[in-house]
């Protein structure tokens, strides 16, 4: 055991690991901030109100305040709780959500980590996080969050089926589930990009990207009117802002997939203008600006509407789109998908 | 000791703790999560195989989704354990006689005299960009692809015949068909009646009590 010579080669990456690491969540976590500020400023607008301005200039600052607010506030644990598994709910929602951020692409070169099974390893992730969404739930021996976590667990389990059957068009497509050979592949102008030939595939997972991070229409889980909060109901101060954390990161991470699969990722869409991470930052804004908008415009779905959308109508629209895909990839007109 | 056999032991270390605590843990729900734990550590040590397809999967397919339908039944059961292991000490010598003999019939084969290094030798290492999933996906496909249609088949039948069981039409069923509810116009169910509108006189004072209701 002694012969474990100290390889400061190693350390020294295993430190810069930890640098790029941080260059990474560090930016994401201002994003989170500054998402929840564009929500409130955009949905107020949608709703001829002002939003938050008292906080700095336009309310900027906002923020930064909520923050603030959650930290210095008593974390709460009810006497009846499991205290363990109480706490490590909200770890397990924030970790995978902030893990499978190492493997999406900024450029061609900005990647954390850029391994040869990049899809794949962001599925596994993702579908990890509705441990900490049951796990509170049930933690928290409330009947409402209890409820909220049933809710959330049916609900992600029933669209992730959907959403991985739209990643399969897009990797028949690129063949390869590599994220940077995917948006290679979509490389030569906007008509190049998967949203085209791959366009029903890329409505079901915006859909279920929505459903799968609980955001309104689909946000039964939290469901005010009728079962308080849902799950997070018992969580307060830092543990609460956790969730909410992890509910942003999510969206973002959903949103920024879309980008890289479906619409070219850094890929600028004409070919006169130089590729970048501004085009990446820009689709990825609009997309996050259409869950936004999803909120402000849809009315809640009622839970079995929700189960019968996700069953009924995209698993076999996906199931339709890859056997389409497929076919089409045998004839002359194959190249239509790459 | 190279990192990836500290990488191992380690992960090997968590998989029995885990594996132990499933069958121990007197929660069924810290149970299911031991259970949790073991297929995650199970999959890092895949990983250290090479066998980055199958580590995936088993995450996506096991964690993800079988684990979650596990823990969503067994946190609704009011399972007490205390019965459960009643006659835990009657079984005893039975269950310690069939895992011994388990122990001696796995040790028989899986010794190091059979799959020991200088009989199996290690596996050659692969380059960064070797896919295993394009590999597995071949050989899927190719060589296995009657025994991979066969068990896909089996399957089907199998999720044909649980669902064929369980089903049963509900008498008191407020089931509604999407399809007949967006068939629904305004006219069918509102009638808006046209009303000239009534202004009160300024100088007749509101009745008693009309203000406060």
């Amino acid at each position: 055991m002694m012969d474990m010579n100290l390889d400061w080669t190693a350390i020294q990456a295993v430190v810069w690991t930890l640098i790029k690491i941080m260059a990474l969540v560090v930016p994401l976590m201002l994003g989170v901030a500054y998402l929840t500020y564009a929500e409130r400023k955009i949905i107020g607008w949608m709703q001829v109100r002002i939003g938050p301005n008292r906080v700095g200039f336009q309310g900027l600052l906002q923020p930064i305040a909520d923050a603030v607010k959650l930290l210095m506030k008593e974390i709460i644990i009810p006497s009846g709780a499991n205290k363990g598994l109480f706490i490590l709910g909200p770890i397990l929602v924030i970790a995978p959500a902030l893990a499978a951020w190492a493997v999406i692409p900024f450029t061609d070169t900005l990647v954390l980590a850029n391994i040869n099974a990049g899809l794949l390893y962001v599925m596994a992730i993702t579908s990890m996080g509705v441990y900490g969404v049951i796990v509170a739930g049930w933690a928290s021996n409330s009947k409402y969050a209890f409820l909220g976590a049933m809710r959330s667990a049916a609900q992600i389990v029933s669209y992730e089926i959907a959403m991985g059957f739209a990643l399969v068009g897009v990797l028949m497509a690129a063949q390869s589930l590599n994220l940077i050979d995917i948006v290679q592949g979509q490389s030569g102008g906007v008509h190049q990009w998967y949203i085209w030939p791959l366009f029903p595939l890329f409505m079901v997972y915006l859909i279920a990207g929505v459903a799968e991070t609980n955001r309104a229409p689909f946000d039964v889980a939290e469901g005010e009117s009728e079962i308080v909060a849902g799950f997070h109901v018992e969580y307060s101060g830092m543990a609460f802002a956790v969730f909410f954390l992890a509910e942003y990161a999510n969206m973002i991470l959903v949103a920024a997939l879309c980008t890289l699969m479906f619409l070219g990722g850094w890929l600028s869409p004409v070919t006169f203008l130089p590729d970048g991470i501004v085009w990446w930052l820009a689709k990825t804004g609009f997309v996050l600006f259409l869950f936004l908008w999803f909120r402000a415009t849809f009315p809640r779905y009622r839970y079995d509407q929700i189960m019968r959308l996700g069953w009924k109508v995209f698993i076999p629209i996906t199931i339709v789109w890859i056997v389409v895909v497929g076919a089409m990839m045998q004839t002359p007109y194959g190249y239509l998908f790459h | 000791m190279t990192y990836t056999t500290a990488i191992f032991y380690f992960f090997a270390a968590i998989l029995v703790f885990a594996g132990l605590r499933v069958i121990t843990a007197r929660n069924p729900v810290h149970a299911a999560l031991f259970l949790v734990l073991a297929f995650f550590t199970a999959a890092g040590l895949w990983m250290l195989l090479e066998a980055e397809f199958l580590a995936i999967t088993l995450v996506l397919v096991y964690v993800g989704a079988v684990m979650v339908l596990f823990l969503f039944v067994v946190m609704m059961l009011d399972i007490n354990l205390d019965k459960l292991r009643e006659g835990f000490w009657d079984y005893l010598p039975l269950a310690g006689f069939v895992s011994v003999l388990l122990v001696i019939e796995m040790v028989l084969i899986l010794g190091s005299r059979h799959f020991g290094l200088d009989v199996m030798g290690a596996p050659a290492p692969h380059p960064a960009d070797y896919s295993n999933t394009k590999e597995l996906g071949r050989l899927l496909y190719t060589d296995y692809v009657y025994a991979f249609e066969l068990a896909a088949v089996i399957l089907l039948v199998a999720i044909v015949a649980a669902i064929a069981l369980t089903l049963r039409r509900r008498k008191d069923s407020k089931y509604i068909d999407p399809a007949e509810q967006v068939k629904v116009k305004r006219n069918d169910r509102l009638r808006i009646v046209k009303m000239p509108a009534v202004k009160m006189q300024a100088t007749q004072k509101p009745q008693a009590g009309e203000g406060e209701a």
